[in-house]
């Protein structure tokens, strides 16, 4: 028999009124609401080698990470190569991810972009051929190319942001797309401001003027 | 190119020679011709590579992929290796191991079942960030993907749980790679690496001796926090009237044990540990509160609870200490002090995040703090509740032995230094709870990932590292059941540890909850087919005893305790005895139940 210990029951103890949010802030004036989700970008300089993709995959996936889409592609130098991830999370869940991927042996920087980073993604859709004119016309309106034209299907490539690509493909709809390939968005700081602090002290490091 | 990579070895094997003969004589002696590190194949640079690193014990089982490297250690007398009898035993005995030299601990399984029977000791070994090595032997590289025998895709499966994995693929480099994975394990977080090591790389002929181990440039941990954000936390600790601190296992694997101690009594600091935290502030000091969580005292989470400021260190605020997060220390600023930025904010918002050594950032903290926080009520606070909260329990001359009084018979009977190892359960409860730690790297036991059947390697680990000191090991029947055939490595090394056997024919804790959750249906929880474990340890060469009388266990456990080698010490306790206080899970710490009716 089991009698367990002395002392005040739970309902007779004083228990602390405060709270923490699900995400463990501390709910106080000072702290504000909850950290509402957003979408941003992380881009990550990799070692160019076998395995880091499953390695950052893999992360993201324990970690339960809301992710809408990852891209990987080499640089101009050929040990590294960039990754770059769409995310939707919270402040915290931000930092997480950006904290873990740091921890990953071959994952060199890591930085969330500013919203005015730029940013890219490609779309290749492929619809029915019986209206070429249409079709042409509506690829010009997003200045988009024509990649395969025949008489039952067209290939078109479009080229913009998340929110062009998501309109293009509304516009398409009505010749009724048979197949759609989405890269999933590319991006790079805006203008002087580096992406990674890593290709930063590189270039420092590595560049040598030539010809002066 | 390669002439340029050559002359990179060149300068490496110099730099290695001059320390190799300064730090072995012996063997610079023995050789007579060339004190000169030379190998001939992979295995041996894998192997020069764990000299180079001060290795002295790996802990292993042998099997085809991994032969070549078992046969570059035959002739090296270095290195001790302890055959294992499975390979879980061998990365739990390393995990030990690793946790009471700092240093990594080494492992060692072939490919395929050697490699997945690893994997529970390197995951243990992860959740609880012990640094481990683990070598696996490989297919021929090119049999790899072929579903070849015992092959198995060791780096994906791992990856997980593992800090970094390893695929060497190059006999040339395979002793660097080797280095990198050991310097790795240790820096920073501690934390299992692996090497996968293919045979063909292993057997392939190479004169390239590594080099020190080294890391990648960019992989640079900082060791203090910034200033500005040390000054702002030690404002908010000396401006609290409730402070508390909250030392985890960062703290005994930062050996900050001693900063932690004297910063806690300069400012006069009630301390609570979380339990891989256990034994790095001295529970018999009139501060210590002991540790806090599910089944942690009463006192220790009721602090918890209310203190107005929590300066945690070294934790990662698992579910187990927190409760539910809404309800943990819902009134507290936390100060947490972590070297792995990821764990801030992770679990719980960090107010004043500090990255950085847990030494030095207490040291630092130590330099910015002003007055010592006027918590005079605080403290006569916490001591109200150590005494509405004892931690005592009844010894009804009609029940069974109650195994809390077997785990305060045998503290009283080792020194200081003894160190405690543990299964998982409710045993290891008992023995978090009744012990009393009053210095780091006491405790070794299954942390994050619970793992029953840790102990008794973990005892054979910590033995082989601390040979002078006590081993005791705290076991349930379900949980040694698990791993029960390593006591015949003891044997044979003659390791002279105590197996305690807190006996309840059953998996307790799995029985306590159906009790309290599942209507009492005890489905698969009670053990009453178990062996007579006395019997077992002396057919496997180790001496037995049995007990299940008060007035018999001091002389019973002196009896263990004194015999020179392996002994299991089988005590049938109360089989309806249950761990309290109790947290239910998610729940609010400071409503921890004292009895069943509670929860």
């Amino acid at each position: 028999m089991s009698q367990g210990l002395d002392g005040p029951r739970p309902e007779a103890r004083e228990t602390p009124e405060g709270r923490r949010s699900p995400q463990g802030i501390r709910l106080d004036p000072k702290n504000g609401a909850e950290h509402e989700p957003r979408r941003t970008v992380i881009s990550a300089l990799v070692q160019h080698e076998p395995g880091v993709l499953s390695k950052v995959s893999g992360l993201v996936s324990r970690r339960q990470f809301n992710i809408e889409s990852l891209t990987v592609g080499s640089t101009t130098n050929p040990e590294t190569a960039r990754i770059t991830l769409v995310i939707e999370e919270s402040t915290p869940g931000i930092r997480q991810v950006e904290t873990q991927l740091e921890k990953l042996l071959p994952v060199i920087s890591v930085r969330e972009l500013n919203n005015d980073a730029v940013r890219r993604e490609l779309v290749v859709l492929k619809v029915h051929g019986e209206k070429p004119d249409e079709v042409h016309a509506i690829t010009e309106m997003y200045g988009g190319t024509i990649l395969d034209a025949g008489p039952r299907t067209i290939s078109v490539e479009i080229t913009g942001d998340e929110q062009k690509i998501d309109d293009a493909i509304d516009a398409f709809a009505q010749f009724d797309i048979r197949e759609i390939a989405r890269t999933g968005q590319t991006a790079l700081a805006r203008g002087e401001e580096w992406t990674t602090h890593a290709e930063e002290e590189r270039y420092e490091r590595t560049t040598t003027v030539p010809n002066e | 190119m390669s002439d340029h990579v050559s002359t990179v070895h060149t300068d490496e094997q110099t730099t290695t020679t001059t320390t190799t003969s300064s730090t072995a004589p012996a063997d610079a002696e023995s050789e007579g011709d060339s004190d000169a590190p030379t190998v001939t194949n992979g295995a041996e640079a894998v192997v020069a590579a764990l000299r180079n690193a001060g290795v002295e014990h790996l802990f292993g089982v042998q099997g085809g992929a991994i032969m070549p490297v078992y046969d570059a250690l035959y002739a090296e007398r270095g290195l001790t290796h302890v055959t294992m009898a499975h390979e879980q035993g061998a990365a739990h005995a390393a995990d030990a191991y690793g946790q009471l030299t700092g240093e990594p601990g080494v492992c060692m399984a072939t490919s395929g079942p050697g490699a997945t029977n690893l994997t529970t000791g390197l995951a243990d070994a992860d959740m609880d960030s012990d640094p481990v090595i683990a070598l696996t032997g490989q297919v021929p590289t090119g049999l790899v993907g072929h579903d070849a025998f015992q092959e198995t895709d060791t780096v994906g499966v791992t990856r997980p749980v593992t800090k970094s994995n390893y695929f060497a693929d190059d006999s040339e480099t395979v002793g660097d790679v080797v280095g990198e994975a050991y310097a790795l394990a240790r820096e920073g977080r501690p934390g299992p690496t692996l090497v996968d090591l293919p045979k063909d790389v292993t057997n392939g002929e190479t004169d390239s001796v590594p080099g020190d181990p080294t890391l990648p440039e960019y992989h640079d941990i900082p060791q203090t926090a910034e200033g500005s954000a040390v000054e702002e936390a030690a404002r908010a600790l000396s401006g609290a009237t409730r402070p508390l601190i909250l030392s985890g296992g960062g703290v005994v694997k930062g050996n900050a044990s001693e900063e932690l101690r004297e910063f806690a009594l300069e400012h006069r600091i009630p301390v609570v540990t979380t339990m891989p935290g256990i034994g790095s502030f001295p529970e018999d000091h009139e501060l210590a509160l002991e540790w806090a969580g599910m089944h942690g005292t009463g006192y220790a989470n009721m602090a918890i609870s209310h203190c107005d400021c929590l300066l945690a260190i070294g934790t990662r605020f698992d579910d187990r200490l927190t409760g539910g997060i809404e309800t943990f220390a819902p009134e507290a600023e936390i100060i947490h002090v972590d070297i792995d930025p990821s764990e801030i904010s992770k679990n719980v918002h960090a107010d004043y995040p500090l990255v950085g050594d847990a030494a030095r950032v207490i040291e630092q903290l130590q330099a910015a703090m002003g007055e010592e926080p006027s918590a005079h009520q605080w403290r006569e606070q916490c001591q109200t509740w150590k005494e509405a909260y004892p931690m005592t329990y009844a010894t009804p001359e009609d029940e069974p032995l109650k195994p809390q009084f077997v785990v305060e018979a045998m503290d009283e009977l080792t020194p200081d230094d003894a160190i405690v190892t543990t299964g998982v359960g409710q045993h290891q409860m008992w023995a978090a709870q009744y012990w009393t730690y009053t210095r780091p790297n006491a405790w070794i036991s299954s942390h994050g990932l619970g793992t029953m059947g840790y102990g008794l390697p973990a005892a054979i680990g910590a033995k082989v590292a601390a040979p002078d000191r006590d081993v005791v090991c705290f076991d349930g029947d379900g949980s040694l059941l698990m791993t029960i055939e390593e006591l015949s490595v003891a044997v044979r090394e003659g390791l002279d540890i105590t197996v305690i056997v807190l006996n309840n024919e059953a998996i307790g804790m799995v029985r306590q909850w159906q009790d309290a959750f599942f209507g009492q249906r005890r489905m698969a929880s009670e053990y009453p087919w178990g062996p007579d474990f006395a019997t077992l340890a002396e057919a496997f060469g180790a001496k037995g005893f049995t007990v299940r009388e008060y007035e018999n266990v001091p002389d019973t456990l002196e009896a263990a305790r004194e015999y020179d080698g392996p002994s299991v010490v089988d005590a049938f306790i109360d089989p309806e005895e249950n761990v309290y206080p109790m947290v239910s899970s998610g729940g609010n710490n400071a409503e921890f139940a004292l009895s069943e009716d509670q929860l």
